[in-house]
């Protein structure tokens, strides 16, 4: 069931694609080929190679849990806003709170997460930012 | 001759202080990344790659790096095999097998020190199979023309999608998908955006060091926290005994260790088999051959060396049709042909002419990385086992921020991050539903010049497809193809590993 909807979405991605694809404005400059044949043929073979997969689907994989579905949905969330706040409140800050977190609910005590999270953002800044001088995000306190 | 001469200028280049330091480092960190499980050379060398690359090393040096990695990795992958029957990382599979069952005899150090020095002679005879093929391949590739080029990246898709994967038709649409990614952006050609909804971050399009790591190593976090495998490394009080082995032990295996680099060798050369496949066609060969007495799968040294020569040859041999060719044949070295194009080199024949210095100093640096590979896995191999007992509670979340490190070092933008993350998810929900993420990576990566070398051959020919087909080189490269992606599904049942047509953790990490 699930590679049927996978088909059907790859179906649906590959309409998208060429329709994008002749919409695509062409120049001035033009060789004989375009800038259209390729993504045509892309398309194509997406097309295809999805048909076959809603046709002959695999075996179903073990889709987790709801639980697990919505831990993974959290991390992303945490990792979102991870990219989101790290030129707010700078590289340590942000590292040391999102490692913490992923330290946590992979199965560390809360504790030991935390000191986890503070020693791998402090590790890294220190080796990256101190020792090999890559530019890291500067929040309000410098670091 | 010329090639000796060549290689002894690469010792030049390679032995200067910082190269060295950079080899013996990448040997080090290759080797930990082998042997954690979850880390295996494809996204080990993906989350190394942006920090290469931002912290600003010249082409050499970046290479000598990771490809130094990209062997220690091969060594490391054993570690684990051996002493947890874990799999370090996908070639290391095949050692599993008598590895374990030496180590539970209290042979642990023997089957260490023996499948070390496998590794050693796999790699090290490869390298020169490298030295040598590679400038041959290259005087072939000089005859390609557009529509030759344009029909080797054909080939390099359908034995990739062929051999190398399950479901030959998640195979094509993953390609399919990783040369639709290629395409958003700016029309190289033409100065047209196409599929960017004009949005001013898609017009460069999408950075393919941002779809790798999101793709291999975020995605590796998700599964993580999906089995939130905790404890994984938990101390079965591991006995290393002896790490010298008995001379007869070596003596007998050395046979199996000859014949596992020629084929592994071979397995590596040709596209789309990679190491996992290397160390696999060894191991099944020489338990063909030589297991008369049963006692291969309980602890047979010659059952650890072959698979170890093999994947390690392989190694060495997926490196002659990435660096005289351009297409990469496994995911790693997908994975270096990112880094080569995100450093502005173009492998292939050219490179061989106008770069001699960056070749030959990354081959002769591999030797080098191999002696001090062979140092550090036969008397220190007990320093890296203490590494794997760190558990991956405290392992993968640094691995998570070490990724988001690699990717804003390059850019510094939110939009970066966000497109990485995206694509870990994407890849999380592939690995699911058992889409090989390889092809995407070389969709990715290769999609624009393929593009490029089409419309250049339809230019020539003023639009008429029929002389895509007008050469016997071309001929011969698209008949290749076919048959390549063809004859898997005819007879793969036959010479198909049987154990990789089961899911192996999601696929784990692709060699």
């Amino acid at each position: 069931m699930s590679d049927r909807i996978f088909g059907v979405f790859g179906l649906l991605l590959a309409a998208f694609y060429i329709w994008q694809a002749t919409r695509i404005e062409l120049s001035f400059i033009s060789d004989p080929f375009g800038p259209k044949v390729f993504p045509y043929m892309i398309g194509i073979v997406l097309a295809v190679a999805s048909a076959i997969v809603v046709l002959k689907p695999d075996t179903e994989p073990e889709w987790p849990a709801f639980p697990r579905l919505f831990e993974i949905g959290m991390a992303v969330a945490v990792m979102v806003a991870y990219a989101f706040f790290l030129k707010e409140y700078g590289f340590v800050a942000c590292t040391a709170i999102a490692a913490a977190y992923l330290s946590w609910r992979l199965g560390a005590a809360p504790l030991s997460a935390v000191i986890a999270g503070v020693l791998i953002a402090i590790g890294i800044y220190v080796i990256f930012h101190l020792v090999l001088g890559l530019s890291l995000a500067r929040g309000p306190w410098g670091f | 001759m010329d090639t000796l001469a060549s290689l002894a200028d690469g010792f030049a280049v390679a032995l200067t202080w910082q190269n060295l330091f950079l080899a013996l480092i990448g040997c080090f960190l290759g080797t930990i990344i082998g042997a954690l499980p979850g880390l295996g050379p494809s996204n080990g060398v993906a989350i190394l790659i942006p920090l290469a690359f931002t912290l600003g090393l010249p082409a050499t040096p970046a290479l000598i790096l990771l490809t130094s990695v990209y062997y220690g990795a091969m060594y490391g992958g054993r570690i684990s095999s051996i002493l947890l029957n874990i799999p370090g990382d996908e070639p290391a599979l095949m050692t599993t097998l008598d590895g374990y069952p030496m180590a539970r005899a209290g042979k642990a150090g023997e089957a260490l020190a023996i499948s070390g020095l496998a590794s050693f002679v796999g790699a090290f005879f490869a390298t020169w199979g490298l030295v040598f093929l590679a400038p041959q391949l290259v005087k072939v590739a000089l005859l390609f023309g557009p529509a030759e080029y344009f029909a080797l990246f054909v080939l390099a898709f359908a034995t990739l999608g062929g051999i190398a994967s399950r479901n030959q038709a998640k195979a094509a649409l993953a390609a399919a998908l990783g040369l639709g990614i290629a395409t958003i952006g700016v029309d190289g050609q033409t100065g047209v955006p196409r599929f960017s909804f004009g949005e001013v971050h898609l017009y460069d399009g999408i950075d393919f060091l941002v779809a790798i790591v999101g793709l291999f190593a975020l995605s590796e976090v998700f599964i993580f926290l999906e089995h939130r495998a905790g404890g994984a490394a938990d101390d079965k009080a591991v006995k290393i005994g002896r790490i010298v082995p008995p001379w007869k032990t070596v003596r007998q295996t050395l046979p199996a260790m000859g014949r596992s680099t020629i084929l592994g060798f071979i397995a590596g050369v040709l596209p789309g088999a990679g190491a996992s496949l290397g160390s696999f066609i060894s191991y099944t060969f020489e338990k063909r051959l030589s297991d008369r007495n049963g006692t291969f799968g309980k602890g047979d040294p010659r059952g650890v060396a072959a698979p170890e020569a093999g994947n390690n040859a392989a190694a060495g041999g997926a490196l002659v049709p990435m660096l005289a060719l351009g297409v990469p044949g496994s995911g790693t070295t997908a994975v270096l042909l990112a880094m080569l194009l995100a450093l502005n080199i173009t492998p292939g024949p050219l490179l061989f002419q106008q770069n001699p210095d960056v070749v030959w100093g990354l081959i002769a640096a591999l030797f080098i990385g191999n002696l001090m590979l062979l140092v550090m896995n036969l008397p220190m191999v007990s320093l890296f086992v203490r590494v794997l007992l760190v558990p991956t509670r405290y392992l993968m979340p640094a691995v998570a921020m070490i990724s988001f490190v690699g990717i804003y070092g390059i850019s510094g933008s939110t939009f970066d991050l966000m497109v990485m993350i995206a694509f870990g998810v994407i890849g999380w929900v592939l690995r699911k539903l058992d889409v090989p993420l390889v092809p995407i990576i070389l969709g990715v990566l290769l999609g624009d010049q393929m593009e490029k070398n089409l419309r250049r051959a339809m230019t020539i020919h003023d639009g008429d497809w029929t002389m895509l087909f007008n050469s016997w080189l071309s001929i011969g490269l698209w008949t290749f193809a076919i048959l390549g992606f063809v004859l898997p599904l005819i007879v793969g049942r036959y010479f198909r590993p049987k154990i990789a047509d089961e899911p192996i953790a999601e696929g784990a990490d692709p060699d």
